[in-house]
């Protein structure tokens, strides 16, 4: 059987770091995920994902998350954003690792990105869980990811993933 | 490449059972991956997953959770528990629901042999072509740093796993 679930690059941070990137990546697998573990520097910052180098300036991204923080739940939207957020009502912890997933479909059909971000963020006694629906209007392929902080950093030792998925 | 995906074990009910355990988990693998489907015998429509990890029975552990009905959704935790509970309402069907429906789950647990504190998430749905059906997202944390070697599952409300009730247990390598 081929493999189609493949790891092409991990990165564990040595020390803090407002940001990691994944480059240059290879255009033969169908879909991506990311699975990214860590805490943060700081407490309530906000964690997000852009593609290829856009920045600030950019208005092609927008999202919509469902959220649940123990007692109440809760659903937003963004539209024209420069960004997709990961944890959009969820704090972050500076003692207890955060865990994402990132699914990005189909990353170089001649079609716009979606992606699918769940996060989970439980602190014994508080946190929240999120699901968010990404998209990124482009059609060119993705071959570069950027997870930002926010306001903090990722603390030393966050661990993020990318693996290539082949449909055949 | 080698496969990185690659199921460790798995376990189909020929019975009903009290429990399911993987154990003997070995150290290889960067993540885990659990996926199930499940019914019980308690008399309800909704049952849900009761989880400990390594035989440990300390209160270390706690969730966070998030579930929709079709018409409504709420979110609840707990906390200081000595097990996880994993999909409460949402992770196993119950046996007065539509008969032959399993419900279906997934538990992601990454890093699962580091020395870090352990954050997994769960999603699950029982939808049985009904009203009252479930589907909900957890964040599960256990709060120890030692390594994840056996995961144990039975009926949160004390129901047995039910026949063709069916586990698979998958690692992911991240090199």
């Amino acid at each position: 059987m081929p493999a189609t679930f493949e790891p092409i690059a991990t990165t564990t941070l040595g020390s803090a770091a407002s940001s990691i990137t994944f480059s240059s990546i290879p255009a033969t697998y169908t879909d991506l995920r990311i699975v990214l573990v860590g805490a943060n520097s700081a407490s309530g910052s906000n964690c997000y994902i852009r593609y290829n180098g856009t920045t600030g300036a950019s208005t092609l991204y927008s999202y919509t998350h469902i959220s649940g923080n123990g007692s109440a739940a809760s659903s937003g939207r963004a539209t024209d954003d420069n960004k997709i957020l990961l944890n959009v009502t969820s704090t972050t912890s500076t003692t207890v690792p955060m865990m994402t997933t990132i699914d990005v479909f189909s990353y170089t059909a001649a079609t716009n990105r979606t992606c699918l971000i769940t996060w989970s963020g439980d602190e014994n006694g508080s946190g929240t869980v999120e699901r968010t629906v990404g998209l990124y209007r482009s059609t060119t392929a993705v071959t570069s990811i950027l997870l930002a902080n926010s306001g903090a950093n990722w603390a030393s030792g966050t661990t993020a993933t990318l693996y290539g998925i082949k449909a055949a | 490449m080698a496969n990185t995906y690659v199921l460790i074990a798995s376990n189909t009910l020929s019975s009903s059972a009290a429990s399911v355990t993987f154990s003997s988990i070995p150290n290889t693998y960067t993540d885990l991956v659990l996926r199930t489907s499940a019914r019980s015998t308690r008399s309800g429509i909704d049952d849900g997953f009761a989880v400990v990890l390594s035989s440990n029975t300390n209160t270390i552990y706690s969730h966070t959770s998030i579930n929709g009905t079709g018409t409504a959704v709420q979110s609840d935790y707990n906390y200081n528990m000595s097990n996880f509970y994993a999909g409460h309402i949402f992770g196993i069907n119950g046996n007065t629901t539509t008969s032959s429906t399993f419900s279906s789950g997934e538990f992601y647990i990454p890093m699962y042999a580091s020395s870090n504190k352990k954050q997994l998430s769960f999603v699950g749905a029982n939808e049985t072509n009904a009203t009252a059906v479930q589907i909900g997202a957890a964040a599960l944390f256990w709060n120890s740093t030692s390594a994840i070697t056996s995961i144990s599952l039975s009926s949160l409300f004390g129901g047995d796993l039910m026949s063709g009730s069916s586990f698979f247990l998958y690692g992911i390598k991240n090199s």
